[in-house]
Protein backbone atom coordinates (compact mmCIF):
# COMPACT_ATOMS: atom_id res chain seq x y z
CA UNK A 1 0.00 0.00 0.00
CA UNK A 2 0.95 3.57 -0.77
CA UNK A 3 1.55 5.96 2.12
CA UNK A 4 -0.87 9.43 1.15
CA UNK A 5 -0.64 12.66 3.49
CA UNK A 6 -3.09 14.94 4.32
CA UNK A 7 -3.18 16.95 0.78
CA UNK A 8 -3.28 13.59 -1.31
CA UNK A 9 -6.80 12.70 -0.08
CA UNK A 10 -8.10 15.99 -0.22
CA UNK A 11 -6.77 15.96 -4.28
CA UNK A 12 -8.38 12.41 -4.54
CA UNK A 13 -11.53 13.93 -2.57
CA UNK A 14 -11.99 16.40 -5.67
CA UNK A 15 -10.61 14.24 -8.48
CA UNK A 16 -13.54 11.79 -7.51
CA UNK A 17 -16.08 14.15 -7.69
CA UNK A 18 -14.84 15.81 -10.75
CA UNK A 19 -12.16 14.65 -12.78
CA UNK A 20 -12.16 17.51 -15.73
CA UNK A 21 -10.58 20.25 -12.95
CA UNK A 22 -7.24 21.19 -14.24
CA UNK A 23 -3.84 20.76 -12.28
CA UNK A 24 -3.89 24.45 -11.28
CA UNK A 25 -7.65 24.43 -10.33
CA UNK A 26 -6.94 21.43 -7.96
CA UNK A 27 -3.93 22.87 -6.53
CA UNK A 28 -5.06 26.15 -5.66
CA UNK A 29 -8.42 24.22 -3.85
CA UNK A 30 -6.18 22.00 -1.53
CA UNK A 31 -3.61 25.34 -1.16
CA UNK A 32 -0.59 24.18 -3.31
CA UNK A 33 1.19 25.46 -6.91
CA UNK A 34 0.23 23.89 -10.45
CA UNK A 35 3.74 21.78 -10.89
CA UNK A 36 3.32 19.87 -7.02
CA UNK A 37 -0.50 19.80 -7.89
CA UNK A 38 0.32 18.07 -11.30
CA UNK A 39 2.64 16.18 -9.83
CA UNK A 40 0.92 14.39 -6.88
CA UNK A 41 -2.10 13.48 -9.30
CA UNK A 42 0.76 11.90 -11.97
CA UNK A 43 2.04 9.76 -8.89
CA UNK A 44 -1.30 9.03 -7.97
CA UNK A 45 -1.97 7.33 -11.19
CA UNK A 46 1.28 5.54 -11.45
CA UNK A 47 0.39 4.20 -8.06
CA UNK A 48 -2.52 2.61 -9.64
CA UNK A 49 -4.86 4.57 -7.23
CA UNK A 50 -6.45 6.19 -9.93
CA UNK A 51 -7.14 3.57 -12.22
CA UNK A 52 -9.26 5.84 -14.49
CA UNK A 53 -12.12 7.67 -15.10
CA UNK A 54 -15.95 6.98 -14.66
CA UNK A 55 -18.51 9.60 -16.74
CA UNK A 56 -21.83 9.59 -15.29
CA UNK A 57 -24.77 9.43 -17.39
CA UNK A 58 -28.24 9.52 -17.01
CA UNK A 59 -28.92 6.34 -18.67
CA UNK A 60 -32.60 6.31 -18.37
CA UNK A 61 -32.55 9.75 -20.94
CA UNK A 62 -30.23 7.38 -23.19
CA UNK A 63 -33.33 4.98 -23.41
CA UNK A 64 -31.82 2.66 -20.59
CA UNK A 65 -34.75 3.02 -17.99
CA UNK A 66 -33.99 -0.38 -16.40
CA UNK A 67 -30.74 -1.50 -14.28
CA UNK A 68 -30.85 -4.74 -12.37
CA UNK A 69 -28.53 -6.63 -10.07
CA UNK A 70 -28.24 -10.65 -10.99
CA UNK A 71 -26.61 -13.27 -8.02
CA UNK A 72 -25.58 -16.31 -10.27
CA UNK A 73 -24.90 -18.76 -8.87
CA UNK A 74 -22.89 -21.77 -11.06
CA UNK A 75 -24.67 -25.09 -11.47
CA UNK A 76 -21.99 -27.82 -11.28
CA UNK A 77 -18.95 -26.56 -9.79
CA UNK A 78 -15.52 -28.08 -11.07
CA UNK A 79 -17.46 -28.84 -14.30
CA UNK A 80 -17.12 -26.37 -15.88
CA UNK A 81 -14.44 -23.67 -16.20
CA UNK A 82 -14.40 -20.37 -14.37
CA UNK A 83 -12.63 -18.41 -17.39
CA UNK A 84 -15.57 -19.79 -20.04
CA UNK A 85 -18.38 -18.28 -17.24
CA UNK A 86 -16.20 -15.11 -17.44
CA UNK A 87 -15.37 -14.96 -20.66
CA UNK A 88 -18.88 -15.07 -22.28
CA UNK A 89 -20.79 -13.25 -19.82
CA UNK A 90 -17.96 -10.23 -20.06
CA UNK A 91 -18.58 -10.19 -23.64
CA UNK A 92 -22.59 -9.19 -23.24
CA UNK A 93 -23.00 -5.72 -23.85
CA UNK A 94 -25.40 -4.88 -21.33
CA UNK A 95 -23.42 -6.16 -18.64
CA UNK A 96 -21.65 -3.65 -17.02
CA UNK A 97 -20.33 -5.01 -13.75
CA UNK A 98 -18.88 -8.65 -13.30
CA UNK A 99 -17.75 -9.91 -9.57
CA UNK A 100 -16.61 -13.17 -8.86
CA UNK A 101 -17.70 -13.21 -5.08
CA UNK A 102 -18.11 -15.76 -1.80
CA UNK A 103 -21.45 -15.97 -0.24
CA UNK A 104 -24.67 -17.64 -1.50
CA UNK A 105 -23.80 -16.85 -4.84
CA UNK A 106 -20.31 -16.96 -6.81
CA UNK A 107 -20.79 -14.00 -9.32
CA UNK A 108 -22.63 -10.70 -9.13
CA UNK A 109 -23.92 -8.82 -12.39
CA UNK A 110 -24.77 -5.38 -13.25
CA UNK A 111 -26.87 -4.92 -16.29
CA UNK A 112 -28.81 -2.35 -18.31
CA UNK A 113 -31.73 -2.43 -19.93
CA UNK A 114 -33.83 -0.18 -21.95
CA UNK A 115 -37.16 -1.62 -19.89
CA UNK A 116 -38.49 -5.03 -18.65
CA UNK A 117 -39.25 -6.37 -21.23
CA UNK A 118 -35.49 -6.06 -22.98
CA UNK A 119 -34.09 -6.66 -19.26
CA UNK A 120 -36.11 -10.43 -19.72
CA UNK A 121 -34.59 -11.10 -23.78
CA UNK A 122 -31.48 -10.82 -21.95
CA UNK A 123 -32.06 -12.74 -19.43
CA UNK A 124 -33.09 -15.62 -21.48
CA UNK A 125 -31.36 -15.19 -24.29
CA UNK A 126 -27.58 -14.15 -22.90
CA UNK A 127 -27.79 -14.75 -19.26
CA UNK A 128 -29.70 -18.31 -18.69
CA UNK A 129 -27.70 -19.41 -21.78
CA UNK A 130 -23.99 -18.56 -20.54
CA UNK A 131 -21.96 -22.27 -19.20
CA UNK A 132 -22.56 -23.21 -16.18
CA UNK A 133 -25.30 -20.80 -15.24
CA UNK A 134 -27.35 -22.41 -12.06
CA UNK A 135 -29.59 -20.05 -9.79
CA UNK A 136 -30.34 -16.55 -10.80
CA UNK A 137 -31.37 -14.16 -8.44
CA UNK A 138 -32.37 -10.45 -10.04
CA UNK A 139 -33.39 -7.15 -8.39
CA UNK A 140 -34.40 -3.95 -10.29
CA UNK A 141 -32.39 -0.97 -8.97
CA UNK A 142 -34.69 1.71 -7.59
CA UNK A 143 -32.04 4.30 -6.69
CA UNK A 144 -28.61 4.58 -6.71
CA UNK A 145 -26.05 6.78 -4.92
CA UNK A 146 -22.18 6.74 -4.55
CA UNK A 147 -20.63 8.25 -1.62
CA UNK A 148 -17.08 9.41 -0.84
CA UNK A 149 -15.95 6.48 0.79
CA UNK A 150 -13.16 6.95 3.39
CA UNK A 151 -11.08 9.56 2.47
CA UNK A 152 -11.28 11.75 5.47
CA UNK A 153 -13.18 14.62 5.33
CA UNK B 1 -41.59 22.39 -22.29
CA UNK B 2 -40.53 20.24 -24.48
CA UNK B 3 -38.19 17.22 -22.90
CA UNK B 4 -34.28 17.11 -24.63
CA UNK B 5 -33.81 14.46 -26.82
CA UNK B 6 -30.49 13.37 -27.24
CA UNK B 7 -30.43 12.91 -30.90
CA UNK B 8 -27.76 10.19 -33.05
CA UNK B 9 -24.85 12.38 -33.26
CA UNK B 10 -25.08 12.87 -29.42
CA UNK B 11 -25.17 9.51 -28.75
CA UNK B 12 -22.62 8.92 -30.72
CA UNK B 13 -20.43 11.43 -28.74
CA UNK B 14 -21.52 9.82 -25.41
CA UNK B 15 -20.77 5.80 -27.12
CA UNK B 16 -17.32 7.51 -27.59
CA UNK B 17 -16.88 8.90 -24.39
CA UNK B 18 -18.10 6.34 -22.09
CA UNK B 19 -15.50 3.88 -24.24
CA UNK B 20 -12.60 6.13 -23.10
CA UNK B 21 -14.04 8.62 -20.77
CA UNK B 22 -10.00 9.70 -20.74
CA UNK B 23 -10.12 10.71 -24.19
CA UNK B 24 -9.23 14.53 -25.34
CA UNK B 25 -11.89 16.45 -26.64
CA UNK B 26 -9.76 16.47 -30.27
CA UNK B 27 -10.11 12.56 -30.06
CA UNK B 28 -13.77 12.28 -29.20
CA UNK B 29 -14.34 14.90 -31.78
CA UNK B 30 -12.55 12.84 -34.44
CA UNK B 31 -13.82 9.23 -33.41
CA UNK B 32 -17.44 10.94 -33.03
CA UNK B 33 -17.36 12.86 -36.95
CA UNK B 34 -17.78 16.20 -35.78
CA UNK B 35 -15.89 19.44 -35.66
CA UNK B 36 -14.46 20.58 -31.94
CA UNK B 37 -16.87 23.73 -31.82
CA UNK B 38 -19.72 21.01 -32.55
CA UNK B 39 -18.25 18.58 -29.77
CA UNK B 40 -18.33 21.71 -27.04
CA UNK B 41 -21.71 22.97 -27.83
CA UNK B 42 -23.39 19.43 -27.45
CA UNK B 43 -21.16 18.10 -24.77
CA UNK B 44 -22.11 21.74 -22.54
CA UNK B 45 -25.96 21.05 -24.02
CA UNK B 46 -25.79 17.22 -22.38
CA UNK B 47 -24.36 18.64 -19.37
CA UNK B 48 -27.45 21.54 -18.89
CA UNK B 49 -30.14 18.77 -19.43
CA UNK B 50 -28.35 16.83 -16.91
CA UNK B 51 -27.75 14.09 -19.42
CA UNK B 52 -24.11 14.00 -18.68
CA UNK B 53 -23.39 14.62 -15.12
CA UNK B 54 -20.12 14.46 -14.86
CA UNK B 55 -16.55 12.65 -15.09
CA UNK B 56 -15.47 11.30 -12.03
CA UNK B 57 -11.44 9.55 -11.14
CA UNK B 58 -11.99 6.10 -10.43
CA UNK B 59 -10.47 5.24 -7.30
CA UNK B 60 -8.74 1.33 -6.27
CA UNK B 61 -9.15 1.18 -2.89
CA UNK B 62 -6.81 -1.80 -2.95
CA UNK B 63 -4.04 0.15 -3.89
CA UNK B 64 -4.94 2.35 -0.76
CA UNK B 65 -4.81 -0.01 1.35
CA UNK B 66 -8.49 -0.98 1.89
CA UNK B 67 -8.17 -4.73 1.07
CA UNK B 68 -11.73 -6.09 1.71
CA UNK B 69 -14.73 -5.29 -0.58
CA UNK B 70 -17.81 -6.85 0.67
CA UNK B 71 -21.37 -6.52 -1.35
CA UNK B 72 -24.44 -6.80 1.89
CA UNK B 73 -27.62 -6.81 1.00
CA UNK B 74 -30.53 -5.83 3.20
CA UNK B 75 -33.86 -6.62 4.02
CA UNK B 76 -35.46 -4.23 6.31
CA UNK B 77 -38.54 -4.93 8.70
CA UNK B 78 -41.08 -2.57 6.84
CA UNK B 79 -43.68 -2.56 9.67
CA UNK B 80 -42.03 0.65 10.84
CA UNK B 81 -43.01 3.05 7.92
CA UNK B 82 -39.76 5.13 8.66
CA UNK B 83 -37.81 2.43 8.26
CA UNK B 84 -36.09 3.60 4.79
CA UNK B 85 -35.69 7.14 5.85
CA UNK B 86 -33.95 6.25 9.51
CA UNK B 87 -31.88 2.76 7.68
CA UNK B 88 -30.42 5.08 4.40
CA UNK B 89 -29.86 8.02 6.98
CA UNK B 90 -27.61 5.56 9.49
CA UNK B 91 -26.17 4.25 6.58
CA UNK B 92 -25.10 7.15 4.81
CA UNK B 93 -23.24 8.12 8.42
CA UNK B 94 -21.04 5.15 8.08
CA UNK B 95 -17.81 6.14 5.90
CA UNK B 96 -16.37 2.54 4.98
CA UNK B 97 -19.39 2.87 2.56
CA UNK B 98 -18.40 4.05 -1.17
CA UNK B 99 -21.78 2.81 -3.13
CA UNK B 100 -25.17 2.37 -2.10
CA UNK B 101 -28.53 0.97 -3.70
CA UNK B 102 -32.36 0.26 -3.23
CA UNK B 103 -33.94 -2.04 -5.01
CA UNK B 104 -37.45 -3.77 -5.86
CA UNK B 105 -37.61 -7.27 -5.20
CA UNK B 106 -36.54 -9.40 -2.37
CA UNK B 107 -33.64 -7.27 -1.71
CA UNK B 108 -34.31 -3.51 -0.37
CA UNK B 109 -30.62 -2.02 -0.04
CA UNK B 110 -27.45 -2.86 -1.29
CA UNK B 111 -24.46 -1.31 -0.25
CA UNK B 112 -20.87 -1.63 -0.97
CA UNK B 113 -18.37 -1.82 1.70
CA UNK B 114 -14.86 -1.74 2.28
CA UNK B 115 -12.09 -2.17 4.92
CA UNK B 116 -8.41 -2.68 5.58
CA UNK B 117 -8.70 -6.36 6.28
CA UNK B 118 -10.62 -9.01 7.93
CA UNK B 119 -9.77 -8.37 10.91
CA UNK B 120 -10.88 -4.38 10.60
CA UNK B 121 -14.02 -5.91 8.34
CA UNK B 122 -15.36 -7.93 11.70
CA UNK B 123 -14.50 -4.37 13.35
CA UNK B 124 -16.87 -2.37 10.54
CA UNK B 125 -19.57 -5.42 10.57
CA UNK B 126 -20.32 -5.75 14.42
CA UNK B 127 -19.68 -1.81 15.26
CA UNK B 128 -21.26 0.13 12.35
CA UNK B 129 -23.50 -2.53 10.09
CA UNK B 130 -25.14 -4.97 12.59
CA UNK B 131 -26.08 -1.70 14.65
CA UNK B 132 -28.29 -0.21 11.63
CA UNK B 133 -31.70 0.04 12.73
CA UNK B 134 -34.67 -1.90 10.75
CA UNK B 135 -32.81 -4.88 9.26
CA UNK B 136 -34.70 -7.64 9.58
CA UNK B 137 -32.66 -9.94 6.76
CA UNK B 138 -28.39 -9.19 5.98
CA UNK B 139 -26.31 -11.08 3.83
CA UNK B 140 -22.79 -10.55 2.29
CA UNK B 141 -20.98 -11.35 -0.86
CA UNK B 142 -17.08 -11.11 -0.25
CA UNK B 143 -15.53 -9.68 -3.44
CA UNK B 144 -13.08 -12.14 -4.57
CA UNK B 145 -12.25 -10.44 -7.83
CA UNK B 146 -13.68 -7.74 -9.99
CA UNK B 147 -14.18 -8.90 -13.71
CA UNK B 148 -15.01 -5.98 -15.70
CA UNK B 149 -16.54 -2.72 -14.66
CA UNK B 150 -17.68 -0.39 -17.21
CA UNK B 151 -20.51 2.31 -17.59
CA UNK B 152 -20.67 2.08 -21.11
CA UNK B 153 -23.92 1.29 -22.22
CA UNK B 154 -25.64 -0.64 -25.61
CA UNK B 155 -26.55 2.88 -27.74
Amino acid sequence: MTDLDATDLAILRLLAQDATRSAADIGRAVGIGQPAAWRRIRRLTDQGVITGRRVVVDAAALGFGVTVFLGIKLAAKGRISLEDFERAVTAIPEVQVVQHVLGQFDYRLRITARDISDFERILRRRIMTLPGVGQVEANVMLSEERRPGPLGA
Amino acid sequence: MMKFMPDSTDRRILRQLLADPSASNAQLAERAGVTSASLWRRLERLREEGVLSGVQARIDWRALGWEVEVSLRFTLDKTDPRAFDDFLAALREVPEVTEIQSFLGSVDWRATVIARDMAHWQQVYRDRILTLPHISELDALMLVSTIKVSEELPL
